[in-house]
């Protein structure tokens, strides 16, 4: 037989360390500890890290922009990967997040952190009101909805004055120091990201898993899973109100543009390129995105071409993402076998 | 044992467009009874289903279970109230583990109420009591097929499922939608104890089938559909008699060809 007609086959095969390092048996060595927590710990320290080893005026603001971004990608991917719902919501949690604090802070007197506070729970109430309707329904209905309520919002904003109208609202307190406004967004960002993977790991989580994989059978499982998809939106929607709350305290304005369309498109983006339903790949990949396409601002309007191309390539070429491939390549090895 | 009807179907008519679907049905189902209804394909059984669990809204009639009118109410509250279904075409949930699939049920409100879940089993968590049902239903507790992940496991263990999904909210009432198709005759012979086992535990069935010899060996009573008409209704051996249930079946050529020969 010819060396030509030998077929081979590529085969993964999870390593050692990983399955010794499932359950109890992780407490066995430093090595089996280590090999859990650092990818944890690399992701965490990094991102605290980041403003110490970039330090000047317009890269820390980068960092804070990409939290924010970050935050929104994460409640993009819970939704859609966990619940089933395709949010392009992105800019009316900001929206609603940034109006409301900025409303509380100026007229009520609020200071920001319990503006932003304020903002997240009342704005995701909000959101979820808006959201309601199309609940029940399944498709694209609720992308579409998503799409148009911060298209809406902004015109109704515009036409009848409100707000500041085309101006926005001036003269919003910014946070009590650059420490805070730094390392605040930092931490919320890592807090959202684990306690949502914890959550997405609970019953509830497998509820909400549920609704996506079969929402009939959770149906006839008596429960309503109108109730349980209001909850999770309620969630994602808080997650972005505060992101957006906090953008608005960063820039101490918040006007139409904030309703604008990036919030809601960049953050899908990051999740394609991060790996989507990992929760983490999304952050990674606003981590690339933003920094990116702020990188590519020298080019003016070339800079979406660029862009383009870049996620094009992604696409292409990896399309699973970058934490999907990561993840495949520290938990597994590969070989080739013959047939 | 029976002790007047726990569900009545009045007059239900169900219409799709112009096509009628479910012509005036009526029914009752005796408390710990197992009813089956037979038909040809198309003949309305499954929306008969569907109709009394819910999932689509009756053109006319009312349905009761035990005296109340559940007609028109949401799924998830007629399932709330003890009756439960299976569906034809399985709906697991295929990305988690076959024991992962029974925490959904078993964090109802009703499970929570009745007791199928009150942090019971080894641990006192919902993925013990979800392994214990599986072990109930048929899955080998010891055995690595209840934490497969489900989408690789055969359709036999899919029924089952179903059904354990229905006995994790505690039910008074379990409709079987074809719980026997498409199973291997080893499969449904492994089965039909545990019909029987739900019967004797209280548990009224209604079960609609096509496997109509082991329909036949568990039914009390059966009654046969045809174009959404309600043929007969009786013993199996009655139905089986019945002229038109032959010539449903079989078409009345057939029918005709046979009795010529006899």
């Amino acid at each position: 037989m010819s060396k030509k007609m030998q077929q081979r086959r590529r085969e993964r095969i999870d390593r050692g360390i990983k399955i010794r390092t499932e359950g109890i048996y992780a407490l066995m060595s430093w090595r089996e500890l280590a090999y859990l927590i650092m990818p944890r710990m690399v992701l965490i320290v990094g991102l605290l890290a980041l403003p110490l080893v970039m330090p000047g005026l317009y890269w820390p603001r980068v960092i804070s922009i990409v939290c924010i971004y970050a935050l929104l990608a994460l409640s993009f991917d819970f939704l859609a990967h966990y619940v089933g719902l395709v949010s392009l919501g992105g800019a009316l949690f900001v929206g609603i997040g940034g109006y409301l604090t900025a409303l509380l802070n100026t007229e009520l007197g609020l200071p920001p952190l319990l503006a932003i506070a304020g903002a997240t729970l009342i704005g995701s109430a909000i959101c979820t009101l808006l959201l309601l309707p199309c609940l029940p329904l399944r498709g694209v209905y609720f992308a579409i909805i998503t799409l148009m309520y911060p298209l809406f919002l902004a015109r109704v904003i515009e036409a009848l004055d409100i707000f500041g109208g085309t101006d926005g609202i001036l003269g919003i307190d910014s946070l009590p120091n650059a420490w805070v406004e730094q390392y605040g967004v930092i931490i919320m960002l890592v807090v959202c990201l684990f306690a949502l993977r914890r959550l997405v790991n609970t019953d509830l989580g497998l509820v909400l898993r549920a609704v996506k994989d079969n929402d009939q059978a959770v149906r006839a499982s008596a429960m309503n899973i109108t109730h349980y998809k209001a909850l999770a939106v309620f969630i994602a929607a808080a997650i972005g109100c505060l992101a957006g709350a906090y953008l608005a305290h960063i820039y101490m304005w918040a006007g139409i543009s904030i309703f604008a369309l990036d919030f809601s498109v960049l953050p899908i983006a990051a999740t394609v390129i991060g790996g989507s339903g990992t929760l983490v790949g999304p952050v990674l990949g606003c981590l690339i995105l933003v920094p990116v396409s702020e990188l590519l601002r020298d080019f003016g309007t070339l800079r979406i071409v660029f862009y383009s191309l870049i996620l094009l390539a992604f696409i292409v070429f990896r399309s699973e993402g970058i934490m999907v491939y990561g993840q495949r390549k520290y938990h597994q090895v590969e070989r080739w076998t013959k047939i | 044992m029976t002790t007047g009807p726990i569900l009545q179907v009045k007059e239900v008519t169900k219409t799709f467009g112009g096509i009628i679907a479910l012509n005036r049905i009526s029914f009752d189902v005796g408390e710990g009874e197992i009813l089956g209804i037979i038909g040809p394909n198309g003949s309305g059984k499954t929306t008969v289903v569907n109709c009394i669990t819910g999932f689509i809204k009756v053109s006319s009639g009312r349905v009761f279970f035990r005296g109340r009118d559940i007609t028109g109410k949401p799924p998830h509250k007629i399932a709330d109230m003890g009756v439960t279904r299976t569906f034809q075409i399985m709906r697991p949930y295929y990305s988690l583990p076959a024991y992962k699939n029974l925490v959904i049920p078993l964090f109802s409100p009703r499970a929570r109420r009745t007791g199928g879940w009150r942090g019971g089993g080894k641990l006192g968590d919902r993925d013990t009591v979800g392994i214990d049902i599986l072990e109930e239903i048929g899955f080998e507790r010891d055995s690595y097929v209840p934490y497969k992940v489900t989408s690789t496991l055969p359709t036999g263990y899919l029924k089952r499922m179903e059904l354990a999904r229905c006995l994790a909210l505690k039910p008074e009432m379990i409709i079987c939608d074809e719980v026997f198709s498409g199973l291997s005759m080893s499969e449904i012979a492994s089965m039909v104890p545990l019909i029987e086992k739900l019967q004797m535990s209280g548990i009224t069935l209604i079960m609609i089938e096509h496997r109509l010899r082991e329909l036949f060996k568990v039914a009390n009573r059966v009654m046969v559909l045809n174009f959404g008409e309600k043929l007969i209704e009786g013993s199996a051996a009655e139905v089986m008699a019945d002229q038109r249930v032959r010539e449903a079946y079989f078409g009345s050529e057939v029918v005709e060809e046979v009795m010529k020969h006899a």
